[in-house]
């Protein structure tokens, strides 16, 4: 409805299209991406197989997505926004199903050219629907208690089902990104600090109760916290992983050990050197230099994202944008910290550098929509 | 619906207010990921870039090769030899079985150990060389390197493992080599790596042992890179190491041969000492063992024999065992009481078959009596009264001091597992160790080498050297290391009075020599290698006086454990002596039937340097000895290796 809303006169219409997109954005996602075929191509031993080739396969193929979504009118995908959510709920919930049936523990639905899971397609349909709902929601509502339940619902309902899989960093990602969108849509604060002091409370009270009569985890669940706090304690169990990686991250020093020079990744001393832990690789064979360098690409993406949204007075668009930004930074950010030992070990992989197709798909579909906002933003 | 822009822009500027702060809190979280990478990799850098070294790199041994051990004569008696073993690496096999199947029809395979081979395989990675089988020969090997394209994962590796080519003869000399124990850990203090090598071999017992550090070498070392699971990815660098230092031995091994054969089945032992600079050319204990058997791992019923059996095979008799001299010892109690002026070498002592001493009758072997005994007769024909009555004038503690001047009651030092002290006992060794007085007694038993005296094979053969040259000649065992020769063993002299060595001399020259000497038989029949002796027949027990009674006093009636010793000192040539022998035959019953004919075969094969005629021989002798010496050429040593012996 809103596209009327506006002076959509300066609106670039067919292939100039092309030209008004946010290049730097592209040309900041490709040089990520390249980083992580160098990777690829590092930890396979020095060859374009298994994965560097297929990464970018899927490259190519998430970079022409990206383009078709980016032509697409913004206000058309704010339209079916809604239907996006439906149908990656279901597909979730589908998901469940197999597994009840007794397929394993499985997170993907073959589409026979790759493997969609439904919990990667939710991430990016949880932004649209929270954006499209704050843009229709009139602006003194935003605030109202009955108002704020409906957005909470639609967070927790994906968030529980993924969290059932079990997927807890991707549970982690949703409820974070979800939460952000509703706080930059105007939330008070007060309910923010209101669940973030409860959640203090919790944590207090998880660790409080161990040992006593109303313990509140299990005692494994215990285990696992404590080898998060100190790997050492379990030097060849869980905690092996960690301290490998950290062990590969600081013996990078400065400048790192030179390309395919990594000792702990090219003797597998790594775990899942190519998906979750490839930055550990990276770290170790190009330093801090290097890593640091890939941390700048990623803040510059996200500078270029919330530059866009500031730009930009569409409600639906800017939000749109600020949360895609915001998925992207939590992907990265968990991972880094993640394997940096900062937060336990989740599963979250390194965006654009970890092999993996239906990440890779989903951000790069995700920022076609940040690119269609650009696009189509009112002059 | 149509908004106004005063709400867009009011909305627009609510949400980049925002914008900031979640950007704000990005920063934040950026900024301690980029401290957290700073810490990492710059701050702790160098720690973990040790950490990761260690993760990858393994040191490895390289075990140096063990010195040899060479006889007098350049022989090798202690050598290393190629062994070949076999070795299955799991992952290039493919199917383990068909490949095993195929190997059991090229190479004879125990299937026990077939079986831990499997069970091995399956509980390492599958990158892990494992032992099929050990100790191939040659052709063996060929085969199966010949099939290898039917047999992957198959190679065949050869090591180094010590091979003693003389076998049983020396192996109480060289001793032997096995695989380092917990005990032998506790026991040493020794902080060279190689010892935690698994299976790593040193010196057991013996020369071996005793010459373990020098032999043993130092370890090279490798550094190699492995993986995550352990597997090597290649080597790094190598120091190679140092080989054990080579050991030749003053031991002539076809001479030491001669002896084993010539103890044979008697539980005994014999030394041959050179006079020049107190080399041991022979140093025997009998019977013997294979030391080879011990390399390889000896087996339950061989352990069980060699421990069970009652002539000791593992005891070193010749060095180790300690036996009351008997009347071997009497040079030494004449000589104390000569040096002391208590008697003159003219003197006579009156010999009616026995002395009385306070009350205790002393008898002599002889029951009628020798008569009037002087100095030579009394050595010559081993008349017991004449020690008696001397031993009472010079005293126990002259005695005793001139033993141990003669190397008696004193340990040799030398490289061979235990060498034995013996005992010259003295009034203070009785008080210190008995806490009794002397008694005038043990001084009469003292006087013909009984009582409390005891001495080795080897302290006989010193002492009679000593006697033969008058010099303080020491053992000497090993004849040079790497090369750099030992110190000879042809000490000062001694400070004995020359003419009464000359007559001591010249007595024990007569006890073989002339035709009533108590080795008369076992003389040498050729006039410029005449042997000098003193025959010993030592008793185990007493003969009590229910047994005199009885008249059971010959050995032959009596349990082997309960007969005399037979003993036999000797040197020759008479005039210029280079060899002294001394043999002693563990219950083997008298002096001169048994121990000098044993040793006057030794000493003609020291003196022609291999066999000697027969004419040097008494003829009566000859069609015996011949016969004798026809057997032993044929003879081959248990665990000798042939060809290796040349």
């Amino acid at each position: 409805m809103s596209y009327l809303a506006y002076n959509a006169k300066y609106v670039p219409t067919g292939f100039r299209k092309l030209m008004f997109m946010n290049w730097a954005i592209i040309v900041l996602l490709t040089a990520v991406a390249g980083y992580g075929f160098i990777m690829l191509y590092s930890v396979a031993g020095g060859s374009a197989d298994p994965w560097m080739s297929a990464q970018i396969k899927r490259f190519g193929v998430g970079m022409a997505m990206l383009v078709g979504v980016a032509m697409v009118p913004i206000w058309f995908w704010r339209n079916v926004s809604a239907v996006a959510f439906g149908v990656s709920v279901l597909l979730l919930i589908a998901v469940e199903l197999f597994g009840a049936v007794g397929m394993g523990a499985q997170r993907w639905i073959d589409l026979g050219f790759m493997r969609l899971q439904p919990s990667e397609l939710t991430k990016i349909t949880l932004v649209m629907i929270l954006a499209a709902y704050y843009d229709w929601l009139p602006t003194d509502k935003t605030s109202r208690p009955l108002w704020v339940l409906v957005p909470v619902m639609i967070i927790l309902f994906p968030t529980f089902l993924v969290l059932r899989q079990p997927d807890l960093g991707t549970a982690l990602l949703l409820l974070m990104g979800g939460a952000t969108i509703m706080f930059l849509a105007g939330v008070h604060w007060a309910y923010f600090a209101t669940v973030f002091a409860a959640g203090i409370a919790a944590l207090v009270a998880v660790f409080q109760g161990r040992g006593t009569s109303w313990q509140l985890l299990k005692d494994y669940q215990y285990r696992r916290i404590d080898t998060f706090l100190d790997p050492s304690n379990d030097p060849l169990g869980a905690g092996y992983h960690i301290t490998q990686a950290k062990i590969a991250l600081g013996s990078g020093g400065w400048t790192g050990r030179g390309f395919m020079q990594g000792t702990q990744s090219r003797l597998n001393f790594l775990p899942e050197k190519h998906t979750d832990f490839i930055f550990t690789t990276l770290a170790e064979e190009f330093g801090f230099v290097g890593a640091f360098a890939l941390l700048i690409l990623y803040v510059l993406i996200i500078l270029f994202c919330v530059a866009s949204a500031m730009g930009n007075k569409d409600r639906f668009a800017s939000l749109l944008t600020l949360g895609v930004a915001m998925t992207f930074f939590l992907f990265f950010a968990v991972n880094m910290a993640m394997v940096t030992g900062l937060a336990p070990v989740v599963g979250v992989p390194l965006p654009l550098v970890s092999y993996g197709g239906s990440a890779m798909l989903v951000l790069l579909i995700a920022f076609g929509l940040v690119q269609s906002a650009h696009v189509h933003r009112p002059r | 619906m149509k908004r106004n822009t005063k709400d867009v822009d009011e909305s627009a500027r609510r949400i980049s207010r925002r914008a900031l702060v979640v950007g704000a809190v990005q920063l934040g979280i950026v900024g301690g990921l980029g401290l957290r990478m700073q810490s990492l990799q710059i701050k702790q850098a160098d720690q973990f870039r040790l950490l990761a070294e260690e993760n990858r790199i393994n040191i490895r041994l390289i075990p140096p090769a063990r010195g040899l051990i060479f006889d007098l004569n350049g022989r090798p008696i202690a050598a290393n030899e190629q062994n070949y073993r076999i070795v299955m690496v799991r992952e290039d096999a493919g199917d383990v079985g068909e490949v095993l199947e195929r190997l059991t029809k090229l190479v004879p395979l125990d299937p026990e150990d077939l079986a831990r081979a499997m069970e091995e395989m399956r509980r390492r990675s599958p990158f892990v060389p494992v032992t099929i089988a050990d100790r191939l020969t040659w052709e063996d090997v060929a085969r199966v390197n010949v099939n290898t394209p039917a047999l992957p994962g198959i190679t065949a590796e050869v090591g180094l493992s010590r091979v003693y080519p003389w076998g049983a003869d020396l192996g109480h000399v060289v001793g032997y080599v096995g695989p380092v124990s917990d005990y032998d850990l506790s026991r040493i203090d020794d902080q060279d790596p190689l010892l935690q090598i698994p299976k790593f071999q040193i010196g057991k017992t013996g020369a071996e042992n005793k010459l373990e550090r020098r032999l043993r070498g130092t370890a090279g070392t490798k550094r190699i890179e492995v993986n995550a699971v352990g597997r090597v990815m290649r080597e790094l660098d190598r120091k190679e190491g140092n080989s054990g230092a080579d050991v030749q031995l003053t031991i002539d091994a076809r001479l030491q041969s001669y002896v084993q054969a010539r103890l044979d089945n008697e539980s005994a032992g014999a030394v041959v000492l050179d006079l020049e600079n107190g080399d041991l050319r022979a140093v025997a204990s009998a019977p013997t063992f294979d030391p080879n058997m011990f390399v390889r791992g000896i087996s339950v019923a061989n352990w069980r024999d060699l421990n069970e059996n009652k002539y000791r095979p593992l005891a070193a008799k010749a060095v180790q065992g300690t036996y009351p001299p008997g009347s071997t010892f009497k040079m030494v109690t004449v000589l104390a009481a000569l040096e002391d002026g208590k008697v003159t070498p003219e003197e006579t002592v009156r010999c009616k078959g026995w002395v009385d001493v306070y009350g205790t009758r002393f008898h002599c072997w002889k029951r009628a009596g020798h008569g009037n005994m002087n100095l030579h007769d009394s050595l010559k024909q081993s008349c017991d009264s004449y020690y008696y009555e001397i031993s009472q004038r010079v005293g126990i503690d002259k005695i005793a001091a001139m033993a141990r001047k003669l190397g008696l009651g004193i340990k040799h030092d030398l490289p061979l597992s235990a060498v034995a002290a013996g005992l010259a006992p003295d009034k203070a060794w009785k008080k210190k160790v008995r806490n009794e007085d002397w008694r005038i007694g043990d001084t009469v038993n003292a006087s013909i080498g009984q009582g409390y005296v005891l001495s080795s094979p080897l302290q006989l053969a010193i002492m009679a050297g000593r006697l033969a040259t008058g010099r303080t000649i020491t053992p000497r065992l090993i004849r040079a290391i790497d090369g750099v020769e030992e110190p000879s063993g042809l000490g000062e002299d001694l400070g004995l009075n020359e003419n009464y060595l000359r007559r001591v001399r010249a007595a024990m020259t007569d006890v073989s020599n002339n035709a009533r000497g108590t080795a008369y038989r076992s003389r040498i029949n050729v006039p410029d290698m005449k042997m000098a002796g003193k025959t010993g027949t030592s008793q185990v027990r007493r003969i009590t006086a229910e047994e005199r009674a009885r008249g059971v006093t010959r050995n032959a009636d009596l349990p082997w454990e309960r007969r005399d010793h037979a003993l036999f000192v000797s040197f020759a040539p008479v005039e210029n002596p280079r060899f002294a022998v001394a043999v002693i035959v563990e219950h083997g019953g008298g002096g001169s039937t048994i121990a000098a004919p044993i040793a006057r075969d030794i000493m003609l094969q020291a003196l022609y340097d291999g066999e000697p005629p027969l004419d040097a021989y008494p003829s009566a002798d000859r069609g015996r000895i011949a016969e004798q010496q026809r057997k032993i050429r044929e003879r081959v040593p248990p665990g000798s290796k042939g060809q290796d012996r040349a």
